[in-house]
């Protein structure tokens, strides 16, 4: 019998013109509609968990919720190879200097999910001299999952509303993708009078946006 | 490196005929009886024992400033006594200005199956100031740190005492004091700032990670790179 050459090494490595028949599917669509399809399926969470959050974000992404239905396959335990930073627990302020530099060496485009009520704004009972009021002073935050801890739908529901986040960015305005610089002499992104206004008690929820989108 | 590890078995020194340990029932909230260390330390310290309580069966005794680092010495040293194990060090302020701070050692002897609590009373107004037992427990070192980081006290002869929950650069005061207010001294940007400010890379070193005493056994590669200033474990 013997072995047979395949066909392909047999065939001329003249290359190959297919005849096109005008039968073939096409579609048109605008590019960043298309390149914001792919970012928003295949988003790399990189989980910051420091917390009780971090119990039920494991639980997002065991089976049960299966993290991966939403392109999140692979977690990403560095932060040059993650698109989306998940804060999931309080942030004392010893840490804030970690979490910020994490953020800035996360490449561009990326997101942040600001997990459960200590992320978000402090949580009222963390209110004290040890814990940053809501990591949105350190780092821009895109979504906030309100909860103590949130449940794993609370969570899926926030990446959903982040995907569509990403699915309406336009290639047009590009100022989403430029890097926030912090204030040279202060390291501060927002206003120290703005900081000390959204961390008095209640201040969150007087400033829902506060990262300005 | 570290000599022959012996294990301490707990009650190897009490008699066959000691009863069996087991929960104590039915145990007043004050009164009982004293654990047996403290007698002891009455007859060999005398005025240095200020006093003896018992308070839901775990005896606290207060002894005086000076003598206390002789006290732990001898409690740790002494055969009859055995105190091997420092599971705490702590200090209490009294919401009451007219009490004096307290520094609180807590020690349990394995061999013998008991708890002591030491204390000792410094009065408001005069320095912060207590004896290390670090040379007697190295475990200490930590717990010591902790101390100084949340109330203020220095422990004299400690080897490396500087902050160890709050960053080293924290200049609020201490945390666990009375008068310190329960969102800090400064304004919330000015904390952010002061905590942006710190490298957050500058606190843990080879000396620190105790790799240093372990140095001569790690594998070569791990001691090159060591030696190289490389930081491990991020």
């Amino acid at each position: 019998m013997g072995l047979t050459s395949r066909p392909d090494q047999t065939a001329s490595r003249e290359p190959r013109v297919v005849e096109t028949t005008g039968d073939e599917p096409w579609i048109t669509t605008r590019l960043d509609a298309f390149v914001n399809w792919g970012r928003k399926n295949s988003l790399w969470p990189m989980p910051f968990g420091t917390a009780c959050c971090a119990i039920e974000f494991m639980a997002t992404a065991a089976s049960k919720y299966d993290l991966a239905r939403f392109g999140m396959e692979r977690q990403a335990f560095s932060p040059r190879q993650a698109d989306l930073l998940i804060c999931a627990g309080r942030v004392p302020f010893k840490l804030a200097p970690v979490l910020r530099r994490i953020w800035q060496q996360m490449p561009q485009p990326k997101w942040c999910i600001s997990m459960g009520a200590c992320a978000s704004s402090g949580n009222g009972i963390f209110d004290n001299y040890a814990v940053v009021q809501g990591i949105d002073n350190i780092i821009p935050v895109d979504v906030y999952v309100p909860g103590c801890p949130p449940r794993p739908e609370g969570l899926l529901y926030g990446i959903m509303m982040l995907q569509k986040k990403v699915a309406n960015e336009r290639a047009a305005d590009p100022s989403l993708r430029n890097e926030m610089e912090p204030d040279p002499t202060s390291q501060l992104y927002l206003p120290p009078s703005v900081i000390d206004e959204i961390s008095e008690p209640f201040g969150n929820s007087v400033q829902q946006t506060r990262s300005g989108l | 490196m570290s000599s022959g590890f012996t294990p301490v078995v707990s009650g190897s020194a009490l008699d066959a005929s000691a009863p069996a340990p087991a929960s104590p029932k039915n145990v007043p909230q004050r009164g009982g009886a004293a654990n047996p260390s403290a007698e002891a330390l009455r007859q060999r310290f005398g005025a240095a024992i200020k006093a003896v309580d018992v308070v839901w069966g775990e005896t606290t005794v207060v002894v005086d400033r000076t003598a206390a680092h002789d006290i732990i010495k001898w409690l740790h040293d002494d055969p009859s006594q055995r105190y091997d194990y420092l599971s705490d060090v702590t200090a209490v302020e009294f919401r009451d200005f007219e009490q004096p701070l307290e520094v609180v050692w807590h020690l349990r002897s394995l061999p013998y199956r008991r708890f002591l609590r030491l204390k000792v009373r410094i009065e408001r107004g005069s320095v912060l100031d207590v004896p290390s037992v670090w040379d007697i427990y190295k475990g200490a070192d930590w717990l010591e740190r902790e101390c100084f980081d949340m109330f203020g006290i220095t422990f004299a002869g400690h080897p490396d005492l500087r902050r160890i929950l709050m960053w080293e650069q924290y200049r609020e005061g201490y945390p666990l004091r009375k008068d310190f207010p329960l969102r800090g001294r400064f304004s919330r940007s000015e904390q952010l700032r002061q905590a942006l400010a710190a490298n957050p890379e500058a606190r843990y070193s080879k000396e620190e990670l105790s790799i240093a005493d372990a140095f001569d056994d790690l594998p070569k590669d791990m001691q090159r790179r060591l030696s190289t200033g490389e930081r491990t474990g991020e």
